[in-house]
């Protein structure tokens, strides 16, 4: 875990004060009194370069750069036990959402590429087919992460021969569906 | 009883024997399940980690064309029954919302039908009395350590279903099942879910912990009733395994449903010695 770093090279915090506006609007992000209740209870801290309650407060300072480019975004398993917990109803895995929406949409480069390309495969999977596809998103995020044989024996075996994995992709309407609510997003 | 019925992806994957189990559960139990029509994706994790308005569209379509039916919608997979319930909660509070998911969708939504998860059914609509009429064969106080994980419970304010930190439904059905349910520690722990595909070494990390947290009490199983859990629990357990069991599948073999080999069959960690130690198979 890294300290929290505000400040340039010139010793001046670059701040953008209309990003933390933007999150603040739908969160209740400004009523954070750092009490750590999130950061206490959250599974995954100890993988994180910043913790929740400093991402909360780095949000507040608009400290944009510093909470795109962190791992923590990537990291969150949106398990909802922070906004379960906190006294004041900071919604954490909402804004944990706004940041890696953004974040990819800016393409800035992620601190953890495996994940982000999880959701890429996963995504791509469902526009092309309607519903998951586990063996292409399987054979996909594989080939993005030149990570050929992790998982393959004995487990990816053993699951093909239970049959928790089909051979084929989905059956049924849902492709042709998913390719009208597309089309529709698009024209909006 | 009746509600439309939304599988989701791993039930008709890795989670087939969830599926099965739950066909097979709610028809011993006079529950009707009408299978929600071409229904699509509900996007999971990753639609709201990318997209903020896919994220309500998909679960949206899936709910418009539920309410064509009328009938409330059940979902055993718990992230599908989030995405689905959350995406309700927002359309009712956000018209600008609703305008953009009917568009998309090319459906009205009105949000009027609800959203429940498989076991607020059994639990609030089923009844622990109508499950313990069915039960021809107890569990013999198998040691079950009942695990709900995330969404079953969190965010209190959109599930709407049980104690958030310390909840007892699945607990009060494995005991009316006859099984003995232990108090334990790590019952709405998370087990890391999709980053299981990602970032192995972190679920390897959560679920030894909730591993040790069962054995702590004395658990022989872990019970669950979301194909994420069971997957990550079923997967990636190391040194000395448990055996990790969906809800419904000891509901059936309770309820002395012949199917019960079929389901067992398809766990990676082999449930059946445990089973057969109790004469239960």
């Amino acid at each position: 875990m890294s300290s929290l770093q505000v400040l340039d090279k010139s010793g001046i915090a670059k701040c953008d004060l209309a990003f933390s506006t933007q999150l603040a609007s739908d969160s209740n992000i400004n009523r954070c009194y750092q009490c750590l209740t999130c950061s206490l209870g959250c599974p995954v801290t100890a993988y994180m370069d910043y913790l929740p309650h400093q991402m909360v407060r780095m949000v507040q300072l608009g400290l944009k750069e510093q909470v795109l480019r962190s791992s923590t975004i990537w990291l969150c398993a949106s398990c909802e036990t922070c906004i379960t917990r906190c006294p004041n109803e900071v919604d954490i895995p909402g804004i944990m959402d706004s940041l890696k929406q953004m974040a990819m949409q800016e393409g800035i480069e992620s601190k953890e590429l495996v994940v982000t390309n999880f959701h890429t495969v996963f995504m791509d999977n469902i526009r092309s087919y309607g519903r998951q596809y586990e063996l292409s998103l399987m054979m996909m995020l594989k080939l993005k992460n030149k990570d050929y044989f992790s998982d393959i024996f004995p487990l990816g075996l053993k699951m093909m021969l239970k049959r928790k994995m089909n051979l084929l992709p989905p059956g049924g309407k849902a492709k042709g569906e998913m390719k009208a609510i597309l089309e529709r997003l698009e024209e909006s | 009883m009746k509600y439309s019925y939304y599988p989701g992806c791993s039930l008709e994957s890795t989670a087939k024997e969830y599926d099965d189990s739950v066909r097979e559960v709610c028809r011993i139990l006079g529950v009707d399940l009408e299978e929600l029509e071409d229904w699509v994706c509900c996007g999971a994790s990753s639609g709201h980690s990318s997209n903020h308005l896919l994220s309500h569209v998909l679960p949206g379509r899936d709910l418009a064309v539920a309410e064509k039916s009328g009938l409330d919608v059940m979902t055993p997979c718990p992230a599908c029954f989030l995405r689905l319930k959350l995406t309700r909660h927002k359309v009712i509070q956000d018209n600008e919302l609703r305008s953009q998911v009917e568009a998309a969708v090319g459906l009205t939504y009105t949000a009027r039908l609800d959203v429940k998860n498989i076991l607020d059914v059994m639990y609030s609509d089923v009844g622990v009395d109508s499950i313990r009429e069915k039960v021809t064969k107890p569990l013999g106080d198998v040691k079950l350590v009942s695990y709900y994980g995330c969404y079953f419970v969190r965010p209190p304010d959109i599930v709407c279903f049980d104690d958030p930190e310390n909840p007892q439904s699945m607990d009060e059905i494995l005991t009316v099942l006859g099984a003995d349910a232990l108090d334990w520690a790590g019952k709405v722990d998370c087990c890391g879910a999709s980053l299981s595909l990602s970032r192995k070494d972190i679920v390897v990390d959560l679920i030894g912990n909730i591993v040790e947290l069962a054995r702590d009490v004395g658990a022989e199983g872990i019970v669950c009733a979301c194909p994420l859990c069971q997957v990550n629990l079923d997967t990636r357990q190391a040194g000395e395994v448990l055996p990790v069991f969906y809800l419904t599948e000891l509901m059936g073999l309770a309820m002395g449903s012949r199917k019960t080999n079929s389901w067992f069959g398809k766990h990676i960690v082999d449930p059946l010695k445990l089973l057969r130690s109790y004469a239960l198979i």
